[in-house]
């Protein structure tokens, strides 16, 4: 009955996780979820004087990419399966080449008026200079 | 090992799903780009500022986030379930993992009703998505993925049938399988509308 035995151990302490791991990802999202939802509610009450944009923007930012990995963890147990890491590694390629399209199409798009400036129309030029 | 659970998790379907997901991904990372370069483009329109009620939106967060927890639940009873139960082919009331899918589709349903709600007030409002290149973004992001919410409740009531019919069999335990890496990813994917859309939105 060894297999047996090798089965039950492989289910309480598997990828499928326990249910400590579950509680404790519900509990660390929730906190995250929290202090983004008070860090803005609070700067938003206060007529956006509490905190300056740019700290704000990377908190919350911050944050959520911490409750990401915390659900991926905790949820979706990725990096507790066992050799060669498959999910791991298709996940973690998926989220560079995600990365790379929002962060290269905003980078595109908020350089778009310099680089648009070359069109020979009179005052287009101009024109795109002072919308910045 | 053929019934064994490291099967199940190492299985190829499983890990094809995975991938399907990952390029679920790439449709929401696209979304979210639209969304970020067409948020200023409101039109003379309301702003995300002004429409976005920040506590409304925390309630339907907190219910997703629960109900991933809650689907999780179920996923630990149907493995204990299938790994200590000898004969898998008698079923019995799977009353824990029936009930704690019951509990995953109302709180997913309540999600869904509340997100509508929010819709049906902003259209309302004269903020429907044909008012502004903002709007048409944030309807299509957001509703995006409450169309994946509403997919996965679907999904999720025929395999509560198919439990309720077959027990929890080695191919039901893998639909199961399947079905709970996409509700949890559905819950990753709100993380970042809950940042990207609302939190920045009315943080201006």
């Amino acid at each position: 009955m060894q297999h047996e035995t090798h089965m039950k151990e492989s289910a309480s302490n598997g990828s499928h996780g326990s249910l400590r791991m579950y509680v404790t990802g519900f509990f660390l999202s929730i906190i995250l979820t929290l202090a983004a939802y008070l860090l803005v509610d609070q700067h938003v009450n206060a007529d956006h004087a509490v905190w300056s944009h740019s700290f704000l923007m990377i908190a919350v930012v911050v944050l959520a990419l911490l409750q990401m990995v915390v659900q991926l963890v905790c949820f979706l147990h990725l990096g507790r399966e066992s050799r060669p890491y498959w999910n791991l590694v298709v996940f973690l390629y998926a989220f560079l080449l995600v990365a790379i399209i929002v962060i290269g199409s905003l980078w595109v798009m908020h350089h778009l008026n310099y680089n648009m400036g070359a069109i020979s129309v009179p005052g287009a030029h101009m024109e795109a200079r002072s919308l910045e | 090992m053929t019934n064994s659970i490291i099967n199940l998790t190492e299985n190829k379907t499983v890990f094809g799903f995975w991938i399907y997901i990952l390029s679920d991904c790439f449709l929401f990372g696209t979304l979210f780009a639209t969304y970020a370069v067409l948020r200023g483009n409101t039109f003379g329109g309301p702003s995300g500022a002004e429409l976005f009620d920040l506590s409304f939106v925390l309630v339907e967060t907190l219910i997703l986030l629960t109900s991933s927890f809650t689907a999780g639940l179920a996923m630990l009873a149907a493995n204990k379930h299938y790994t200590t139960s000898k004969n898998k082919e008698v079923s019995p009331p799977y009353v824990q993992v029936v009930g704690l899918l019951g509990l995953t589709l109302l709180l997913g349903i309540t999600f869904l009703g509340l997100e509508l709600k929010e819709f049906t007030q902003f259209v309302a409002e004269g903020a429907g998505p044909q008012r502004s290149g903002f709007l048409s973004a944030f309807f299509t992001l957001v509703g995006t993925h409450g169309l994946h919410v509403a997919a996965g409740s679907v999904w999720l009531i025929v395999l509560m049938i198919q439990i309720l019919r077959r027990g929890l069999t080695e191919p039901i335990m893998s639909r199961f399988m399947r079905w709970s890496l996409f509700w949890h990813f559905l819950d990753v994917v709100w993380i970042f509308i809950f940042t990207f859309v609302y939190l920045m939105g009315v943080m201006i």
